[in-house]
């Protein structure tokens, strides 16, 4: 038999012995704390209320808005995280690390201060306000302003799922991709992109969920158009506890949904 | 295609491989022969187009190609797994560098019938990597390799993965297809026997520098330094001194003397091959051979040969057919006799290192 058979043996499992009643047990503490307030909510909700709340027109706007309004984020950054990831994981030059940092920043960033830091920019009395002022789009309380809170702190995880997927193709095929005569072009939509839609779309996933779910950026530079997030907060403010809830089950319903269809859906392609 | 190397100078990374002159006769069979880490693998890149070099030209067919990118080179690189697309099919594979260039559908159809039915993989052609054997592996990325007809083939330890049972038969496979196409080929390897087996000339790589380049013969029995000695498996290397005593020639130095056929005087490097060695109870007193008496250190028995080692005091590889250990039974501690002709040791002169 050849070398690898013998190699590729199945790891024994490891036991565990004393160590896995405690860490039975500090492991069950956080997996409460993580479901608790979930399930008690989605739970503890009137279904009546809740059918009314999805009647409602605001409601269903503000759901909408959020979904499209991450979609197209997501969109944009597709198109232009997607090239940066892949020159990140083929290249080395001098700054790398510094601006593999940078492209990470916003996740670290208090999402208030990154909705402030693009108003520096994107305000109306700031280069890009103005410049995108006059061919008419404003990015202060309008769904622009939402896609870029979105784009802005949820780009980083799809640049860095996309940068892991090209990391994990063999550099070697590309390299005899191009020798059998492919330009750097076919090599890339031919066999990189190819081999690694999987992390992108997963990227793409991730950032929309993360788009979705974003309430300070957002709220900072747009709070009419109200997306879900900040009409969850608004009826809380203004109505309370039993108002917001409903709003937030729906919000979570639907985004749960959406991404079980989706994870269903790719796991299938996956198996075939 | 005739290939020239001339004066090459590469640098990738904090990794160098300096001053390669070589040239590959059209239609040769090279191999490449070198130890882990000796820039095998940056060379053969670097003639595929992958790595710019720093200084020096690479010629093809009297044309240069020293900035040419890779797919403008028509040099197909095979490497030690294969990098078969994973994401493709046999005929995917196979098809890849025919769908690259401007050729029309039906050359593409008949570019492929003529690799499949060459390399009999029709049976594979919907399969997808994955799920072929190491064999058919090698079959499919050489098949994807030359399907585009390449001026030169490049492989890149090619045979290193497998078993050795199926080493052999693909070396033999290899030599056949050889012999068919005639395509000018490098092949790197770090296996001294490969290199024998397969190569018209080797060319000996070693720490970044091309140290010999000749037949497999030449490289064997002359090596032109200590290191190509040491890598063809010349295990008796010894430093010293050559003397004229007595009207005879007279290597000594390490702790050993032998008399040797040599021109000039001076201090040299004895490379006394172990398979020149031969072991007996007594002296016969020819003419021309060396019988220096030693002590048995160990015995290793390596199948079809068993090594000897003698201290004389130096200690001395002998290389004996099974055979006559049958009738030798040696036991360390024993004292025999090592005899080899003065004609059989290489002399390499001490200021070539």
């Amino acid at each position: 038999m050849s070398k690898s058979a013998e190699v590729s043996r199945p790891a024994r499992r490891v036991s565990l012995r004393s160590l896995w009643v405690p860490f039975g047990l500090l492991a069950g503490v956080i997996v409460l704390f993580l479901a608790m307030p979930l399930l008690k909510m989605v739970f503890g909700v009137d279904l009546s209320i809740l059918r009314d709340t999805a009647l409602d027109p605001a409601v269903i706007g503000a759901i909408w808005l959020t979904l499209y309004a991450a979609l197209i984020a997501t969109a944009a950054g597709c198109i232009f995280g997607v090239p940066l990831a892949y020159l990140l994981a083929r290249l080395e030059f001098p700054g790398k690390r510094i601006l593999e940092s940078l492209v990470d920043l916003p996740i670290v960033v208090p999402h208030t201060a990154a909705g402030i830091a693009l108003l520096f920019v994107f305000g109306r009395n700031f280069l890009f306000g103005q410049l995108f002022g006059k061919v008419g789009v404003e990015f202060v309380d309008s769904t622009a302003g939402i896609v870029i809170a979105m784009l802005f702190v949820s780009v980083p995880f799809l640049i860095d799922s996309a940068k892991e997927g090209f990391r994990k193709v063999d550099v070697r095929l590309e390299k005899a991709a191009r020798s059998l005569g492919a330009s750097p072009r076919q090599v890339f939509f031919r066999i990189s992109l190819p081999l690694c839609w999987q992390n992108i779309l997963t990227g793409n996933i991730m950032m929309w969920a993360r788009g979705i779910s974003e309430f300070g950026a957002v709220i900072i530079l747009t709070y009419h158009p109200m997306t879900a997030p900040v009409l969850i907060y608004e009826r809380f403010e203004t109505l309370g506890l039993s108002y917001a809830q409903p709003v937030a089950v729906l919000l979570i319903l639907v985004t749960v949904v959406i991404f079980i269809g989706l994870r269903v859906l790719l796991y299938r392609r996956e198996k075939a | 295609m005739t290939l020239t190397l001339d004066r090459v100078h590469i640098e990738v990374g904090d990794f160098a491989v300096r001053d390669i002159g070589l040239t590959v006769n059209d239609g040769e069979y090279f191999v490449l022969l070198g130890p882990t880490g000796s820039g095998k693998t940056v060379l053969l890149e670097t003639i595929a187009g992958l790595h710019r070099v720093k200084s020096g030209t690479i010629t093809l067919g009297g044309r240069e190609i020293t900035s040419t990118p890779p797919e403008g080179r028509g040099i197909s690189i095979v490497y030690q797994d294969y990098a078969l697309f994973p994401h493709l099919t046999v005929a995917g594979n196979v098809a890849f560098g025919l769908s690259c260039g401007g050729r029309t559908k039906s050359e593409i159809s008949e570019a492929m019938d003529w690799v499949v039915a060459l390399f009999g993989i029709g049976l594979l052609l919907h399969r997808k990597p994955a799920t072929l054997s190491g064999g058919e592996r090698q079959k499919v990325a050489l098949a994807r390799a030359l399907a585009t007809k390449p001026a030169v083939i490049l492989l890149d330890e090619p045979l290193s993965a497998l078993d050795p049972e199926t080493r052999e038969s693909l070396q033999q496979e290899l030599r056949g297809l050889h012999a068919m196409l005639k395509t000018t080929t490098i092949h790197v390897t770090h296996s001294f026997e490969e290199a024998i087996a397969l190569g018209d000339r080797v060319g000996v790589l070693g720490q970044g520098r091309l140290h010999q380049v000749g037949t497999p013969t030449e490289i064997f029995s002359r090596p032109n330094s200590e290191f190509v000695a040491r890598f063809t498996m010349a295990k008796n290397i010894f430093h010293g001194v050559v003397s004229k005593r007595h009207g005879n020639m007279v290597f000594a130095g390490d702790g050993i003397a032998f008399n040797v056929v040599a021109q000039e005087e001076g201090p040299c490097c004895a490379v006394v091959r172990p398979e020149v060695v031969s072991i007996s109870a007594q002296p016969e007193s020819l003419e021309g051979t060396n019988y220096i008496s030693g002590t048995v250190a160990d015995v290793i028995d390596k199948g079809p040969v068993c090594s000897i080692i003698l201290e004389v005091p130096a200690r001395l590889d002998c290389l004996v057919p099974r055979a006559s250990m049958e009738n030798l039974r040696p036991e360390p501690g024993e004292t025999l006799l090592a005899c080899f002709k003065a004609s059989a040791i290489h002399l390499l002169r001490e200021e070539l290192r």
